[in-house]
C-alpha cells in the first residue's frame, strides 16, 4: 500500500490545487457527517474510494484484530497499536482521523470540524494522536483566549518557539499573524503537517468576525502545510458566518453506548478484586446513574467513590463475590443517595465518605434544604415580601389588599382578560420603587422611619440576587425591580415573621 | 479640658479614634484591637481555622472549593476574609489573593495577573503569568521549581453572588486545565444559601469542583458573644443605658445584622459620652477614678451636685448632712469617692447574679425573662425587675421545677459564681453550695417515700380525693418542696439585693451613656426628613436669626429654594409653572417694599425669573418635581400630600 487516494489528492494539493477540489471532497464527507453506526461510515468512505479494508470492522472488536486493521503508512506501527489500545471504543474515529491526516509529509485538508457531546473523547483522541505520533501541533483552549492576540501568540510559540511569538506586535491583527507565520515558515518550511487544535471552538464566534473564516483557510493564506482542527460541542450550522466561508470537514463523535461505557469503566478495576466483580459493579452503577448522567468523567468519579462501600460485605465476609444480588441490595440505596447529594455537589467527596462512615440517617438531615439558611434582618424580610407581592399582584389590585375600605370587588369582572391568567405562570413583573415602599409600609406592622438603611437594604437584596433591577443601573429616577425568588422561598420567609403571604396574593384568592 | 479627657481615656484604651494622633501618649491595648482579638477568638474565624487545617495537606486532585456560608451582614465579611487571608498566608501558602466582584467583574484574569505581579516573588510571578497567559512551554528549569513548591494558589471570591457568572465559569474552566501543574483552591463567600452555586454555575462547570461547605456563626450568636465580652463585663467602666442598648440592638436586628456596625455604634456612643459629659473624667478604673475624684475642679463639683441621681441621694440624707453636701466642696469629693466605690462594687456583684438568673430562667418554657441575656440585662437596668409580671411568672415556673433540673441549674450558677471574686459573691456561693448539699442529702430519703397504691376508683371518689389533695397541698409539703421554696426565696432575695436598676445608683451618669435620641439620629439617619426639615425650617441649619419664623408663614428672607418648596406644598399633583412663578414673585416683592398696591407688584424682572428657574431646577434635582408631558407649562409633583 503505497498511497491512499487521499494522499494522491494531497499531492495534487501541493501543486496548488484550486479550491473547488477541496469542495467536492468536503461535500462528499459532509453527506456522511453523522454516521449512525460504524458500518455506515465505512460504506461512505468506500464510495469515496477509500480502502474498505481500513474501516470495515464492528466496534467491539477485539484489540488484537484491531491492531491489524489500523494501518497507516508513515507512522510507526507499534505506536499505532498502543494508541488504539489506549482509546477503547474510539477505534473508528481514530482510524478515520488518521486517514484524513494522511502521511506526515503530505498536505492535509485545511480544516476539520469535530463535534460531539461532552466527554465523548474528542480532545483526548486528537491530542493522543498528536502526542503519540509526535506531530507538530499547537493546542489552544479558546476559553483562555480573551483576545485573538493570545491565540496567535500560542500558535506561534508552539510552532516556532517563544522568540517568534515575541515578534508579534502588542495588539496583533490577523494580518500580522499571517505575515509573521509566512516569514517563519519560509525559514523553516513544514516537513510534516502542522496542526492547530482549537478546543471549545464555539468561543471563537464571540471573537473578531473575520478570525474564524481566516483560520478555516489558513493553509491557503500562509501557503504552508497546516491543518486547523476545531473541537466543539455544538454543530457546525451554529458557526457558519453570514458572509459564507470555506466549509471544513465535519466529523461527529457519537455518545458512548451503555455497553461501551461498561467497557471503558471496567478498565480501572481495583487490583485486589477480579475484573468480573468490578464489571458487575459498573453494571449496577450504570443501572442507577445511566438515566441521569452519561458523562464519562462524572461516572468514573462516582464509580471510584462508591466502590469501597460496594466491597464492604466482601471484606466483612458476609458475602462472596458471586452473590451479586446481595451486593446489589447493599449498594443500591447508597447509590440513590449519592445521586441526590454527590451528583449535585452539595457535599464534597471527602464529606460523602465521612458520612458513609457514620452510617446514619443523619446523612439526609445534613443535606441542607435550600431555604433554611438565609438569614435576613427583619425589615429585609418584609421588603422581600413586599417585592414579591408587587411582582405577582396586578397593580390594580393593590387597593383591594392594602386599603381598609376597598369596597367589594369581584375577581371575575374586575380584571381584564389577560390578567385572569395566573401571574405565577407568567413570572414576576417589574414594579417601581414607590409601589414597593407603599406596600412595605402597609405590610410591616410597626411604624418605620424611611431611613437610609431601609434603602440600602434594597440594594443589598439586589446584590444577593433576591431582587433584580430592571433596566439600567444608572436610572436614578424611579428605578424598577423584579422579585426573583420562588413561592416556596417567600412562604418560608413569611413564616418566620408570622405573616400570611398567601392571603395577600391575588392568584390564591 | 478636652485634651485632659482624651488623655485620661487613652490611658485606658477607650478612645481608639485618637490612637495615633497624639505622639508621646502611651497607647495601651485599645478597644478596637480587643474587638479584633475577640472576633478572631469567638467570631466567624472558627471556620477559618478549619479551612486552614484542611488546606494544610496539599494533595488536591480537583480544584478544591470551599464555600463559606456567611450571613448577609456585608460589612463583617471584609474583616472575616482579611483574617482568613492572613491566616492562610501565615500557615498554608503565601499565594493568597482575594477578589471582590466590583473590582474585577470583567477581567478577572488580568486582575489576578496584575495582583501576582505586584505581590508575589519573581519566580511565582513567572509561574502564574505563564499559566494564566497560557504559555504551555515551560522551560525545564522552571519545571523544577514547579515540582518543588506545589503550594496551592488560593483565590478568595468575597461576594460570590455579585460575580458575573460567565466570567466565573471561564475562570474555573481555565484553572481546571492547570490543576495538574498548580493546585488551585477557591473560597467562595456566599451570603444566601449553598444552592446559589447551582444557580450560578452550570453542571459542566460545577462538576469540576470539589466543594465543601462551611457555615459561619450565625450573626445573633456572634452578637451574643460580643455582648458578653463588652457589655456584660465589669472590666470596662463605660456602660450603656437600657435605651441605648435597645437602639443599638434594634439597628442590628431590624436593619443590617452587622456586628461590626454594632461595635461602631458602641464606639460612637463612647465618643459621644466622653465628649458631651464632662464628668466622664471619673469614668475609668477604680483607683484612677478615686484619684481624679480627689482633684475635681470646682466646676465639676457643681456639676455633680446637679446630677439627678446625686440630688436623689442628697434627699435621702440627714438635714445636717444635706447642708454639708450642698456647701462643702471637700465633703462632696469624699462622698463622691465613697459613691464611686459603691458603684464599682455594684457592677462587680451585678453581672454574676445576672448570669445566674439567666442560667436559671433560660431553660424555662416560653422564656418569660427573654431568650437572650441581653433582654434580661435591659429589663434589669431599666426598672425593678421584681415588680414585673414576667418575673413573677418565671419564679412560679421555678417553683415547680423538678429536682434534677433544679440541681443542674444551681450547679451552673455555682460555676458562674466561682469566677466572681468579691467577698459577697463568695458568701453567696457558700450558701448556694449549702443548698446543693442539702438537696443531695434529700436524694436518699425521697426514694423510700415514693410508693404507690393502685386501686379502682370511681369518678366521685376521684373527685373527692383530688379536692382533698388540693386543700392539703398548702398545709403539708414534702421536704424537697420546702427546700425548693427556700432556694427560690434565696434567689429572689439575691435579685432584689443585687439587680437593682442602674439609674438608682448615685453617680450612674458618670458611667452610663443614655442619650438614645442622639444615637438614633446619628446612626439611623433619615435623609428625606432632614432635607424636608432644612427646607421648611432653614433656621435649623443656617442659624440665621432673620430666618426664625412661625410655622405656616413664608419668610422672604429664606433662600429661594425654601420659598419655592413651601409654595409647591400648596399645589396638587400638577403645578402650573406660571402660577408658581407669580406666587414666588409676590413673596419676593412683599419683602422689597410693603406697598402691595403699587403697580410694580406682580410684575417681575429677569433677575427674579432667573432665580425662580434656578430654584425649580434645584427642586427637580432633589427629586421633588419632574417635568411632564401631560400638560404644557406644568411640572409633576413627586412627593405625596398633594390635595
Amino acid at each position: 500500500m503505497v498511497s491512499t487516494p487521499l494522499s494522491k489528492w494531497k499531492l495534487a494539493a501541493i501543486t496548488s490545487a484550486p479550491c473547488g477540489a477541496y469542495m467536492n471532497y468536503a461535500e462528499g464527507l459532509m453527506a456522511s457527517n453523522i454516521p449512525t453506526s460504524p458500518q455506515e461510515t465505512a460504506v461512505d468512505f468506500q464510495e469515496m474510494g477509500l480502502q474498505d479494508k481500513l474501516l470495515r470492522k464492528p466496534t467491539n472488536q477485539s484489540i488484537t484484530r484491531m491492531s491489524v486493521t489500523l494501518q497507516c503508512p508513515g507512522y510507526p506501527e507499534d505506536t499505532l497499536r498502543s494508541l488504539a489500545e489506549r482509546l477503547p471504543c474510539r477505534e473508528t474515529q481514530l482510524a478515520t482521523l488518521l486517514a484524513l491526516m494522511g502521511q506526515p509529509d503530505q498536505y492535509s485538508y485545511p480544516s476539520v470540524f469535530i463535534y460531539g457531546h461532552r466527554a465523548t473523547g474528542k480532545s483526548h483522541v486528537v491530542l493522543s494522536i498528536m502526542k503519540d505520533l509526535e506531530l507538530p501541533h499547537a493546542s489552544v483552549d479558546c476559553v483562555e483566549c480573551v483576545s485573538s492576540g493570545l491565540l496567535f501568540h500560542q500558535v506561534l510559540s508552539a510552532f516556532f518557539g517563544p522568540d517568534a511569538a515575541a515578534l508579534l506586535p502588542r495588539c496583533p491583527s490577523l494580518s500580522d499573524f499571517v505575515r509573521l507565520y509566512k516569514q517563519m515558515s519560509s525559514n523553516s518550511p513544514a516537513t510534516q503537517t502542522r496542526y492547530i487544535i482549537l478546543d471549545r471552538a464555539e468561543r471563537m464566534r464571540d471573537m473578531d468576525f473575520s478570525l474564524l473564516p481566516a483560520l478555516l483557510r489558513l493553509q491557503e493564506l500562509v501557503n504552508d502545510n497546516v491543518t486547523v482542527i476545531l473541537l466543539s460541542e455544538i454543530v457546525w450550522e451554529k458557526f457558519r458566518p453570514n458572509t459564507g466561508c470555506f466549509e471544513p470537514l465535519l466529523f461527529h463523535f457519537p455518545d458512548y453506548s451503555k455497553a461501551e461505557l461498561v467497557q471503558i469503566l471496567s478498565w480501572d478495576h481495583h487490583p485486589s478484586y477480579t475484573p468480573e466483580l468490578y464489571a458487575s459493579y459498573i453494571n449496577i452503577l450504570l443501572g442507577v446513574f445511566f438515566s441521569v448522567c452519561r458523562d464519562l468523567r462524572e461516572l468514573r468519579h462516582l464509580a471510584v467513590l462508591n466502590f469501597s462501600k460496594f466491597c464492604e460485605p466482601l471484606e466483612k465476609g458476609e458475602a462472596k463475590e458471586s452473590d451479586i444480588h446481595k451486593l446489589w441490595k447493599n449498594i443500591e440505596p447508597h447509590l440513590q443517595r449519592a445521586m441526590q447529594t454527590v451528583y449535585l455537589r452539595e457535599v464534597s467527596s471527602v464529606q460523602w465518605e465521612q458520612q458513609q462512615m457514620d452510617e446514619k440517617e443523619a446523612t439526609t438531615l445534613r443535606v441542607l434544604s435550600a431555604h433554611a439558611h438565609i438569614e435576613l434582618p427583619y425589615y429585609s424580610k418584609f421588603l422581600l415580601i413586599a417585592a414579591y407581592l408587587a411582582s405577582f399582584n396586578p397593580a390594580r389590585t393593590d387597593r383591594r389588599f392594602f386599603l381598609k375600605s376597598h369596597g367589594k370587588i369581584r375577581k371575575t369582572n374586575f380584571l381584564k382578560k389577560h390578567e385572569k391568567t395566573s401571574n405565577h405562570l407568567l413570572g414576576p413583573k417589574p414594579f417601581p420603587l414607590d409601589r414597593l415602599m407603599a406596600i412595605f409600609y402597609s405590610v410591616v406592622d410597626s411604624r418605620v422611619a424611611p431611613t437610609a438603611s431601609i434603602f440600602s437594604q434594597i440594594s443589598s437584596l439586589v446584590t444577593l440576587q433576591l431582587l433584580s433591577q430592571v433596566g439600567h443601573d444608572d436610572q436614578l429616577d424611579s428605578p424598577k425591580y423584579k422579585c426573583s425568588v420562588s413561592l416556596d422561598f417567600i412562604l418560608a420567609i413569611s413564616r418566620t415573621v408570622g405573616f400570611d403571604v398567601v392571603k395577600y396574593l391575588y392568584d390564591f384568592l | 479640658m478636652l485634651l485632659d479627657i482624651i488623655k485620661n481615656n487613652i490611658r485606658y484604651g477607650l478612645l481608639p479614634i485618637f490612637r495615633s494622633s497624639k505622639n508621646g501618649i502611651r497607647t495601651s491595648p485599645n478597644i478596637s484591637q480587643y474587638y479584633s482579638n475577640l472576633k478572631s477568638r469567638y467570631g466567624n474565624n472558627i471556620d477559618t481555622c478549619n479551612i486552614a487545617q484542611l488546606l494544610a495537606p496539599s494533595i488536591i486532585d480537583l480544584s478544591k472549593t470551599f464555600y463559606c456560608h456567611l450571613g448577609v451582614n456585608v460589612p463583617d465579611h471584609a474583616m472575616t476574609f482579611r483574617s482568613l487571608c492572613n491566616l492562610l498566608q501565615d500557615s498554608v501558602t503565601p499565594f493568597v489573593v482575594s477578589v471582590h466582584a466590583k473590582e474585577c467583574n470583567e477581567m478577572l484574569i488580568s486582575y489576578l495577573k496584575s495582583f501576582f505581579t505586584l505581590v508575589c516573588q519573581a519566580t511565582l510571578t513567572i509561574r502564574i503569568i505563564d499559566l494564566l497567559q497560557k504559555c504551555t512551554q515551560v522551560s525545564p528549569k522552571r519545571k523544577e521549581n514547579l515540582a518543588k513548591n506545589d503550594l496551592p494558589v488560593v483565590v478568595i471570591f468575597k461576594d460570590f453572588e455579585a460575580f458575573n457568572s460567565q466570567v466565573l465559569q471561564d475562570f474555573i474552566l481555565i484553572c481546571s486545565r492547570y490543576t495538574q501543574e498548580l493546585p488551585f483552591v477557591f473560597i467562595f463567600g456566599i451570603a444566601t444559601s449553598p444552592s446559589a452555586i447551582q444557580h450560578r454555575l452550570p453542571h459542566s462547570v460545577s462538576s469540576l469542583l470539589c466543594i465543601e461547605v462551611f457555615h459561619s456563626l450565625s450573626c445573633t450568636q456572634h452578637l451574643a458573644s460580643v455582648f458578653d465580652k463588652l457589655i456584660l463585663n465589669s472590666q470596662f467602666p463605660f456602660k450603656l443605658s437600657s435605651r441605648v442598648i435597645q437602639v443599638l440592638v434594634g439597628i442590628f436586628l431590624y436593619h443590617d445584622f452587622s456586628v461590626q456596625n454594632f461595635v461602631k455604634g458602641l464606639q460612637f456612643s463612647m465618643l459621644e459620652h466622653f465628649n458631651s459629659q464632662p464628668l466622664s473624667v471619673l469614668c475609668c478604673q477604680k483607683h484612677e477614678a478615686l484619684l481624679s475624684a480627689k482633684i475635681l475642679s470646682k466646676q465639676n463639683v457643681e456639676r455633680i451636685r446637679h446630677l439627678p441621681s446625686f440630688m436623689r441621694y442628697v434627699e435621702t440624707q440627714e438635714p445636717q448632712e444635706q447642708v454639708r453636701l450642698l456647701t462643702n466642696d471637700e465633703h462632696v469629693k469624699e462622698v463622691c469617692q465613697k459613691l464611686l466605690k459603691n458603684l464599682h462594687t455594684y457592677h462587680k456583684n451585678y453581672y454574676p447574679i445576672l448570669q445566674c438568673l439567666h442560667s436559671l430562667t433560660s431553660s424555662l418554657p416560653k422564656f418569660p425573662l427573654g431568650k437572650h441575656i441581653r433582654e434580661l440585662h435591659v429589663s434589669c437596668i431599666e426598672k425593678n425587675l421584681w415588680e414585673t409580671e414576667e418575673y413573677d411568672s418565671a419564679l412560679q415556673l421555678l417553683r415547680i421545677l423538678a429536682k434534677d433540673e433544679l440541681v443542674a441549674a444551681l450547679r451552673s450558677c455555682a460555676e458562674i459564681l466561682k469566677s466572681a471574686n468579691t467577698k459577697r459573691m463568695q458568701n453567696v456561693l457558700q450558701q448556694l453550695e449549702d443548698f446543693l448539699g442539702r438537696l443531695e442529702a434529700l436524694q436518699g430519703k425521697s426514694d423510700s417515700v415514693s410508693k404507690m397504691e393502685y386501686q379502682r376508683t370511681d369518678l366521685f371518689q376521684l373527685q373527692k380525693t383530688l379536692l382533698e389533695k388540693e386543700s392539703r397541698r398548702t398545709k403539708r409539703m414534702n421536704p424537697f418542696e420546702v427546700l425548693r421554696s427556700q432556694v427560690i426565696d434565696f434567689i429572689d432575695s439575691l435579685v432584689r439585693e443585687y439587680l437593682t436598676p442602674a439609674e438608682f445608683q448615685p453617680l450612674n451618669e458618670v458611667c452610663y451613656y443614655s442619650s438614645s435620641g442622639v444615637l438614633r439620629q446619628r446612626l439611623n439617619v433619615t435623609p428625606r426628613t432632614s432635607i424636608q426639615a432644612a427646607l421648611t425650617h432653614p433656621f435649623y441649619y443656617l442659624k440665621n436669626e432673620s430666618l426664625k419664623t412661625n410655622t405656616g408663614t413664608i419668610s422672604s428672607a429664606a433662600p429661594d429654594l425654601c420659598i419655592v418648596y413651601k409654595l409647591h406644598l400648596e399645589c396638587g399633583r400638577l403645578i402650573n409653572l406660571y402660577d408658581w412663578l407669580e406666587a414666588y414673585v409676590t413673596v419676593m416683592s412683599a419683602a422689597e417694599d410693603q406697598d402691595t398696591n403699587s403697580e410694580e407688584c406682580g410684575k417681575f424682572d429677569s433677575l427674579k425669573h432667573a432665580r425662580f428657574i434656578q430654584a425649580v431646577s434645584e427642586m427637580e434635582f432633589l427629586g421633588f418635581v419632574k417635568s411632564t408631558k401631560q400638560k404644557t407649562d406644568h411640572v409633576a409633583r413627586l412627593t405625596w400630600g398633594g390635595c
